[in-house]
């Protein structure tokens, strides 16, 4: 399996994911600078977390003008797996891969600790390692995590099994209290269409090692070796 | 070789008021004068003035910062460079330093603190090593005064703005409210990084022709005499001094850490250093300095921001993300090919000559030439007066009775400013990325794994002010000691600190006494506990209207932990285990949290430091948690047993039941709330083994009761159960943060 971690100018989670691809895949993954124009072949496209051009426009809104970002659209349209996580869930939100917005935490604040995720589809190569209604641990991190859509695109996702995640309490309720950032419908990963692209607001790369406090997150990239070997 | 340098560009007068607001004394002028020969003209009156300033000149704690012990097999640079190494084994060294950013961050709470982590980040990278764990030890005023809920939200705001977008995990650290700080609040700042033993980056500027490079971000006009700022004290007109806080730009730094460290795989690098407190100024003259050659610099060369800057805002403007470097001769194109890679600006802006002078050019003309090493080195150092602070008498349990219960104290105490749970801030700290993080803030120890590998790193920081008010010998002595202590009780072998002195006015004899104390308390720890000063920082003038802060010596300790399965956390584990207690009690109540808080008291001397036993119930603690005999250790400290079992409790899920010993005749809420030294709570399965190893040490262990349960427990004084604890603990500062505040603006 090939991998290629997609590197901007100020992201800053791309070296924690390529340690998780590893551990999964048995071998590093290629890191590509966002310059590049021509991506190789790949059986998986992570962008990663960070703070791309340091956010300091919406976030994620100038590195989804980056050459190498045309490349990793033509990719998932051909049905290439691409992963977006947290900055890069943002960055795929603003390359119109998938639908929606994400806004400023209803707290306003940054928020970083571990949140409780409801798995709400396993019918895609990210979560298909895990059950439907597996409760997972794993942290957020973001200022910017709070998904918006209107009720007719929350509708069609739901309608199409696009919602992969959701945040929720130890018994994988859906609460108020359990969502961190006001996503609507506790939203907190979404797929495409085709279910080849996954964005999330939380770090499974984080949470891939029991002596960092867990591995809930180990599955998806096992997941993804798995179906990608498939 | 020296001419009188062309003042065309900047041909203002030099009046006795024009010195005098530059911050330089009468007879600092008279010396300028002596050194030059001349009158200077205003660039180089600027130059003299922030160089000589006491924020880089350290001009009067040169003399005391002498007497620290600064030297340990493990330590490859001490204090002096841009930060201290230690060798931390396996061809690995730690780089650290902790600074302060107290004046600014009171002006402009978001971007004084962001800026001051954006400084430390570069005087850890400079050298060589990636930054792996960030660390701040913030205080704030009386949470009753109405400017501290905005301060609060600020400088956290500012702290994770800056830390989060470099991708710098934020592990630890500490935050205490205190009035003394109302008009000064304390925001110090520490950086841990990584490098190879044998790829570390001096400033020293060598080799005459040599090109000097300027490499980041432009230079403005911002943050223009920030040095001179932070060596006075505060008065009304404090906010006009807005405009000299610098702007942080978080996302060109991460770029300039990634660029510094490509160029620095390779070999092109001689000298490089940051700039940080006085600029381009202070950075070239160190460089020279510290090289024994001159410079010869084109300010035409200087990237800037908007046209028409003089030379005097060049030289002096405190802009962020910038660098110096010194490179090998024919190496700029390749230098060149890395920053314009990574989209900053890179420019040759001069070469280093033997003239052992600054000569600098503008517009072809020269605009300021001064002899490098009479500015740098022969700054005035002064031995100010200083007056012992008078000893406080001891203050036993048996002489002040509890006005309320036991149970009521611990509670409100794990509710208050100084003991609550601080989660409120470090959950807006991004403190897991990089992936290394094996213990999370709020513990003894944040720990860091060497990164592909097995191997930790252990970071605190600490200080008790009220200690070091009450007898700045013993709280410098003991906030050595608390940081070595909380090392300890993470598994790790403590190694080397580093200090951020926090103090009022220098020029009030009774102020210099307490630096002097804090400074051979903490040289006396240093000593016993082989834990040596690498770096640190001073900051004077902590004061408004001749109010001083308390003195603050706040101290970064650094440790190795060899095995991350043997590393310990307070946590209690498992029901029925054994709770030990390492370290003799005596009921003393002075200057501790329980005074404070629930006598609303604040006098008597503070626990007396033996730093034989210390060092000896350390080192056995050490041993047992080696021994793997342990599965929980913390260390005691503010608050006494009562609050540290508290905090096993409430972070383990799992109650205690505890008896309280007959301990000759020591009150309850003297054996519960005394803050005596030396002190660790264990858990062991079986504490057999523990009591032998302890009897034959010759080491004070006390079998004090069991992990059971869900309710904390203490012979007839407390029980409550782990679940009110915890809401006690959690509640105080989101609700005090939450609560409305008009002065809140955001940033």
């Amino acid at each position: 399996m090939k991998a290629a971690v997609i590197v901007f100018p100020g992201s800053n989670c791309d070296r924690d994911v390529a340690v998780a691809l590893e551990q999964s895949m048995g071998h590093a993954p290629d890191m590509v600078w966002h310059r590049d124009t021509h991506l190789g072949a790949y059986d998986l496209i992570v962008v990663p977390g960070g703070f791309s051009y340091g956010d300091y426009l919406r976030s994620g809104a100038i590195a989804a003008h980056s050459p190498v970002m045309r490349e990793v659209a033509g990719r998932a349209k051909d049905g290439t797996p691409v992963l977006g996580i947290c900055n890069g869930f943002q960055i795929l939100i603003e390359t119109g891969l998938l639908p929606g917005a994400l806004m400023r935490n209803a707290s306003l604040k940054f928020i970083c600790r571990d949140v409780l995720l409801r798995v709400e589809t396993s019918t895609s190569p990210f979560t298909g390692a895990y059950d439907k209604g597996d409760v997972l641990r794993i942290p957020i991190a973001h200022h910017d995590g709070n998904y918006f859509a209107d009720d007719a695109t929350l509708d069609r996702l739901e309608s199409e099994d696009r919602v992969a995640l959701r945040y929720c309490d130890q018994q994988g309720k859906l609460t108020p209290e359990a969502n961190p950032n006001g996503s609507a419908r506790s939203i907190a990963g979404i797929l495409n269409e085709g279910r080849n692209v996954l964005g999330l607001m939380p770090h499974p790369e984080r949470l891939a090692d029991a002596l960092l406090g867990g591995n809930d997150g180990r599955a998806m990239f096992d997941g993804l070796v798995e179906a990608c070997a498939a | 070789m020296s001419g009188q340098a062309t003042q065309t560009a900047t041909p203002a007068e030099i009046t006795p008021e024009l010195v005098a607001s530059h911050g330089l004394s009468e007879d600092e002028y008279a010396r300028v004068l002596e050194i030059l020969g001349r009158e200077p003209n205003l660039t180089e009156l600027g130059i003299f003035s922030v160089m000589w300033s006491e924020h880089c000149s350290y001009k009067s704690s040169k003399k005391w910062l002498k007497t620290l012990p600064t030297e340990a097999p493990w330590v490859i640079c001490g204090p002096g460079e841009n930060a201290g190494i230690i060798d931390i084994g396996e061809g690995l060294a730690a780089v650290f330093k902790m600074e302060s950013h107290n004046h600014p961050s009171f002006i402009e709470p978001y971007q004084g603190a962001a800026t001051g982590v954006g400084g430390i980040l570069r005087d850890v990278f400079t050298m060589g090593a990636r930054p792996v764990a960030n660390l701040n030890a913030l205080r704030f005023g009386a949470p009753d005064h109405p400017k501290t809920r905005h301060l609060v939200a600020g400088v956290v705001a500012g702290i994770g703005g800056y830390g989060n977008c470099m991708g710098i995990p934020t592990v630890g650290g500490e935050c205490q409210f205190d009035p003394s700080y109302n008009g000064n609040i304390l925001v110090n700042a520490m950086t841990v990084g990584l490098a190879d033993r044998d790829r570390i980056f001096y400033s020293a500027a060598t080799g005459v022709g040599n090109p000097v490079v300027y490499v980041g971000s432009k230079t403005g006009r911002d943050g223009i005499h920030g040095a001179t700022m932070a060596s006075a004290e505060f008065d009304e007109e404090t906010d006009a001094k807005r405009p000299t806080v610098q702007v942080g730009d978080p996302f060109t730094e991460k770029l300039l850490l990634e660029a510094c460290l490509e160029l620095m795989a390779g070999d092109a690098i001689i000298a490089i250093q940051d700039m940080g407190a006085a600029g381009l100024t202070c950075s070239t003259f160190e460089m020279a300095d510290k090289g024994g050659t001159g410079i010869e610099m084109d300010l035409d060369q200087v990237p800037i921001r908007e046209p028409g800057m003089s030379a005097y805002e060049i030289m002096l403007s405190e802009s962020q993300e910038r660098m110096v470097m010194v490179l090998k001769p024919g190496r700029e194109d390749e230098a060149r090919a890395v920053f314009e890679k990574w989209e900053l600006d890179f420019s040759v802006v001069g070469h280093l000559t033997d003239s052992g002078r600054m000569v600098l050019k503008q517009g072809g003309a020269v605009v300021a030439d001064l002899p490098i090493a009479p500015l740098a080195e022969a700054s005035p150092e002064y031995d100010r007066p200083w007056q012992p602070t008078p000893k406080p008498e001891p203050l036993a349990a048996a002489d002040i009775d509890s006005p309320i219960t036991d149970n009521e104290a611990l509670l409100r105490l794990l509710a208050s400013p100084e003991l609550c749970a601080k989660s409120w801030i470090w959950e807006q700290y991004d403190h897991m990325v990089m992936g290394d993080t094996v213990e999370r803030p709020g513990g003894d120890a944040g720990v860091v794994r060497i990164h592909g590998s097995n191997r930790g790193l252990a970071v605190t920081s600490d200080c008790s002010p009220r200690y070091c008010y009450a007898d700045p010998r013993i709280g410098g002595a003991q906030a050595v000691a608390e940081a070595w202590r909380n090392l300890t009780a993470a598994g790790a072998r403590p190694l080397a600190i580093t200090d951020c002195m926090n103090f009022g006015n220098p020029e009030r004899p009774e102020i210099m006494g307490q630096f002097v104390g804090c400074i051979e308390g903490m040289g006396a720890a240093c000593r016993a506990l082989d834990f040596p000063v690498v770096s640190g920082n001073v900051s004077f003038y902590n004061e408004t209207n001749g109010e001083g802060i308390l003195p603050t010596p706040a101290i970064g300790g650094v440790g190795v932990i060899d095995d991350l399965s043997r590393r310990m956390t307070p946590s209690f584990k498992a029901a029925g285990e054994a709770i030990l207690l390492v370290g003799d009690t005596t009921g003393h109540l002075g200057a501790t949290a329980w005074l404070r808080e629930i006598a609303n008291r604040r006098d008597g001397a503070p626990p007396a430091m033996d730093l034989e036993t210390e060092r000896g119930n350390g080192d056995f603690t050490r041993g047992l948690i080696e021994e793997g005999l342990v599965t929980a250790c913390h260390d005691v400290a503010s608050g006494g047993i009562a609050v540290a079992l508290a905090e096993m409790a409430i972070s383990g899920g799992l109650g205690a039941t505890i008896s309280m010993p007959e301990n000759g005749g020591i009150p309850a809420h003297g054996w519960l709330f005394a803050e005596d030294q030396g002190r660790y709570l264990l858990t062991a399965p079986d504490p057999d083994p523990v009591m032998a190893s302890a009897q034959k040490a010759g080491i004070a262990v006390t079998h004090m009761g069991e992990t059971a349960g869900d309710l904390l427990t203490v012979g007839d004084s407390i029980a409550i159960s782990v679940a009110e604890l915890e809401r006690a603990h959690q509640s105080w500062l989101p609700e005090f943060m939450a609560a409305p505040d008009e002065n809140l603006d955001e940033t």
